[in-house]
């Protein structure tokens, strides 16, 4: 097998627990795109172009006729925003990116798609192989499992009791244990926690990802510059 | 498809990449030394402990299985950990 496709191969193995979790929730966004009025047309449109699964949710939450497009659009970039940091910090990991394929990476840059490659790139450099393996892995999933939502509907009522939505925390907990390899990493884990929590209790809305991410950031700066031993 | 719902997921689209890729285009001017490398060094870290905090922290169920899950992390493979996290919030939520 040439490297390329051992990489890609990789790539959409490490994504696969979090693609596996995203099927029943693509299923509910087909199903639920249906009931406002959608076609399956339209909202397999909206997970081919869009491809932002929390987004999409509020979009459709959204949804009436005639469509409020401004509204509905300012607030999926409100609920994005945490992508500016997110690419802004993955853009470091890809010197071996073509300037062409960084603008096509990001298009796929999901959370799940964003914290594997982040994780690969902890541990060695990460290549356009198995980037795409990722993102392909993930854009087929989700386009799968929306249009299987429009076709099945309503099969799938409550995936919260099978505890499928906690596998989103769980892999996110393991990631940035991965990431935690020394001391530095519990004020930073605990700072972006409470400062999460606290924002998102006073001011609602999705601004808590950014502040806690922000906070914990800030705090990485201030610590002790890391001694030549580490 | 009708005309204002392809304007609307059009518009979306455009939103959302707008925030992948404005990333890109900030990233190329920040200083990656010194300070401004330690706090970036700690973005995927922090943002994802955001991103999960209201999650793990819903309920009593959530707390527990994101504390089984940290302990199964600590010591089996991350595929073993994400079942047994899955597994917990399951059962507390059923139990609790």
């Amino acid at each position: 097998m040439p490297a390329w496709k051992q990489e890609f191969k990789s790539g959409a193995l490490a994504i696969a627990p979090l693609a596996a979790a995203a099927v029943p929730f693509g299923m509910i966004l087909g199903a639920q795109a249906l009931q406002k009025g959608l076609t399956p047309a339209e909202i397999m449109l909206m997970s081919l172009t869009v491809f932002a699964g929390g987004a999409q949710f509020m979009a459709v939450g959204l949804w009436q006729y005639p469509v409020p497009w401004a509204g509905i659009a300012f607030a999926v970039f409100l609920v994005n925003l945490r992508h500016v940091l997110m690419s802004a910090s993955l853009v470091g990991s890809m010197g071996q990116f073509r300037p062409w394929q960084r603008w096509l990476a990001v298009f796929v840059m999901a959370d799940e798609t964003w914290a594997t490659a982040e994780r690969r790139a902890a541990v060695q450099p990460l290549t356009v192989a198995y980037y795409a393996g990722i993102g392909v892995a993930l854009y087929a999933t989700w386009a799968v499992s929306t249009a299987l939502g429009t076709l099945l509907g309503g099969l799938i009522h409550n995936p919260e009791k099978l505890g499928f939505d906690f596998a989103f925390p769980a892999v996110f907990i393991c990631v940035v244990m991965g990431f935690a390899r020394s001391w530095r990493a519990a004020p930073v884990i605990l700072v972006s926690a409470a400062t999460a929590l606290l924002v998102r209790h006073l001011a609602g809305g999705t601004w808590y990802v950014i502040a806690g991410g922000l906070a914990g950031m800030a705090v990485a700066a201030a610590l002790p510059a890391p001694g030549r031993g580490r | 498809m009708s005309a204002e719902t392809v304007l609307t997921i059009m518009a979306m689209a455009i939103a959302t990449y707008a925030t992948r890729i404005g990333g890109v285009l900030l990233g190329a001017y920040l200083p990656r030394t010194g300070r401004v490398k330690q706090g970036l060094d700690a973005l995927p870290a922090a943002v994802l402990t955001a991103l999960i905090a209201p999650a793990v922290t819903a309920g009593t169920p959530e707390m527990l299985a994101g504390g089984i899950t940290v302990l199964a992390a600590l010591r089996l493979p991350m595929v073993a950990a994400i079942g047994i996290g899955i597994a917990s919030a399951a059962l507390l939520r059923g139990v609790l």
